[in-house]
């Protein structure tokens, strides 16, 4: 499989990146690069192997809903580049 | 030298007996960085207020007669991606530049309710992506053995300022060798213990099925004592293994006869430089002179773990780092609408590895590209974590190379993003298995350190750090480094 210029620019629009078109060539040929070497792993057959997502046996952690202390408003807004009335605020998303 | 290049036991024998206080430490600690941290660039902050404050408080309990517990006053680096309430935490990244954290990792916690004194936040390749340091958004840091030469990466501020004596100790991460393979390029040890045994709440995330906290230090004792600090099992993190934590220290008895080692051929072959060959084989020898039983063995999918890891981690990645949006924290980049926000800040904010990684994480995971790169990765990771479940049934430890090759050159790979993750092939396996491995150093190859690494089954620290410990009594040691009469 081989990934083309116009691939890479779909990506990186789904990735919300806007490359240069510097960018978009340097991209091309190393993800190229990369995506060949990772080609190898289809030398092995895989097909009865189940897949790992996690080496510990994980298990869902809950917890009765109980109220516990937490951040307060002005904690958690505090890195917040821009807020107004206690929120965050960003671009209108709608149209008015 | 620096009295930081102590041994933590011995710094915390001369405060009991209250010949230094732990002022004394933080002065210390001070002073060595404003000397040399200039050429070595290891810190992205300093929190000389801070600290000062802290040491003077420890210092008044002190006093007042209470019992302090080891790691008390121990002038402490904490990597820059790991949350330290009031103090930045960037991870290396311009996007993060103003970010403060607002709370305390745990381990930080931990260290805090312990007493250390946090110096500072430790620089690393932007968020945790690199085997260089060279990806860190705000500058390169420089090995201390070899100011040209890169420290490793991606905790390479943390092993460099241990082996520089600005710190006791310090923490770093390990996704895919971030802690082992700088500390074997700066000479120091470095610890990833089994995943889940420390927790990562207050972590920044990379990748979520391989990152683990563990410690860089001088030698295996300390990293004995730090790991018992930082170990356990941690309520906010709901992949932290709930398993009792044995005392590490007192397993270190430097006895191994009989014990089992397998050495994986495949870590042993062709791409390993014959310096470091020489040097991990003269290791084995001491070890059998102590009674350990050393075989050949092999990791027959190993030639696959540098692919498999470099399409999962990305994956993971690409999914963790959609949250850097300018919306909630971080720097904004204003845009013409919303969406136009979002990529503005991305694009601006990220560094070239990170946008890379995600590119790639984006492509594996996307429609129609999904079982054919990021399934099978899963699947043969599967088969990597078998291989050593195999060696384990018949051995104690493997043992082979951290890194192919010394410490290279700044500059001689970043053009080059394969070769660079060539550079991880001693140390992903370890992490796709979740496993515990340690570097320590074990002699140098023109000037330069090399690290022998040690993996074990899950959970198996204690015989891991006992090992290392037997070796270090035993083997090779580093001098310790000056760094301050002039350029180096």
């Amino acid at each position: 499989m081989s990934i083309s210029s116009t691939d890479v620019k779909h990506i990186a629009n789904l990735a919300r990146l806007t490359l240069t078109e510097e960018e978009v060539t340097n991209y091309t040929s190393q993800l190229n690069d990369i995506l060949q070497f990772a080609d190898k792993l289809n030398e092995l057959d895989t097909s009865d192997v189940e897949p790992t997502s996690h080496v510990l046996p994980l298990v869902n952690v809950l917890r009765e809903d109980e109220v516990r202390p937490s951040l307060t408003r002005e904690e958690a807004l505090k890195n917040a580049p821009d807020q107004k009335d206690g929120q965050v605020r960003v671009p209108a998303v709608f149209e008015d | 030298m620096s009295l930081l290049h102590e041994p933590i036991s011995d710094i915390h024998k001369r405060l009991v007996a209250k010949e230094i206080t732990p002022t004394d430490l933080v002065e210390e600690s001070l002073t060595r960085i404003k000397k040399v941290d200039g050429k070595v660039q290891a810190f992205l902050m300093v929190d000389e207020e801070g600290a000062r404050a802290r040491a003077f408080e420890l210092g008044e309990r002190v006093k007042s007669g209470e019992t302090l517990s080891t790691l008390s006053a121990l002038p402490v680096g904490i990597k820059d991606n790991m949350a330290t309430k009031g103090l930045p935490t960037t991870c290396g990244s311009k996007l993060l530049q103003n970010y403060e954290a607002i709370y305390d990792a745990t381990v930080v916690q931990k260290l805090n309710a312990a007493h250390t004194i946090t110096i500072g936040k430790t620089n690393m390749d932007e968020f945790a992506m690199g085997s260089s340091n060279e990806n860190s958004g705000y500058y390169p840091v420089h090995n201390p053995w070899d100011l040209k030469r890169v420290p490793g990466g991606s905790s390479g501020g943390s092993a460099a300022a241990v082996a520089a004596g600005e710190v006791a100790f310090a923490l770093g991460s390990d996704t895919g060798g971030s802690i082992r393979q700088p500390a074997a390029f700066c000479g120091v040890v470095g610890l990833k213990p089994t995943y889940g045994l420390v927790s990562r709440y207050g972590l920044v995330a990379f990748a979520s099925s391989l990152d683990q906290i563990g410690p860089l230090t001088k030698d295996v004792r300390d990293s004995a004592y730090v790991l018992q600090a930082i170990a356990g099992h941690d309520a906010y993190d709901s992949t932290s293994a709930n398993v009792e934590i044995p005392d590490y220290v007192s397993a270190l008895t430097g006895e191994i006869k009989g014990l089992k080692i397998g050495v994986p051929k495949e870590m042993m072959g062709a791409g390993i430089d014959p310096g470091v060959k020489e040097k991990i084989e003269a290791a084995i020898r001491v070890l059998e002179g102590l009674g350990a039983v050393v075989e050949e063995v092999s990791l027959p999918h190993s030639d696959y773990a540098v692919a498999t890891y470099y399409l999962l981690a990305p994956a993971e990645a690409s999914s963790n780092l959609a949250r850097y949006d300018g919306v909630r924290y971080g720097q904004r980049i204003e845009g013409e609408n919303l969406l136009d926000l979002y990529h503005r800040t991305r694009s601006e904010g990220f560094g070239a590895e990170v946008k890379r990684r995600i590119m790639l994480g984006t492509y594996t995971l996307s429609s129609g590209y999904y079982d054919a790169y990021y399934l099978k990765a899963q699947k043969v990771r599967t088969l990597i974590r078998q291989d050593f479940e195999s060696i384990f049934q018949d051995y104690d430890v493997i043992l082979g190379p951290t890194t192919p090759t010394p410490a290279f050159m700044a500059g001689e790979k970043v053009d080059d993003p394969l070769t660079m993750y060539l550079n991880d092939i001693c140390t992903v396996p370890v992490n796709l298995a979740g496993l515990p491995a340690m570097s320590l150093p074990c002699g140098r190859v023109d000037g330069l350190p090399i690290g022998l690494q040690l993996i074990g089954p899950a959970f198996s620290e204690a015989n891991l750090l006992n090992t290392a410990y037997a070796y270090e009594q035993h083997g090779e040691r580093l001098p310790k480094l000056d760094l301050e009469g002039g350029e180096a």
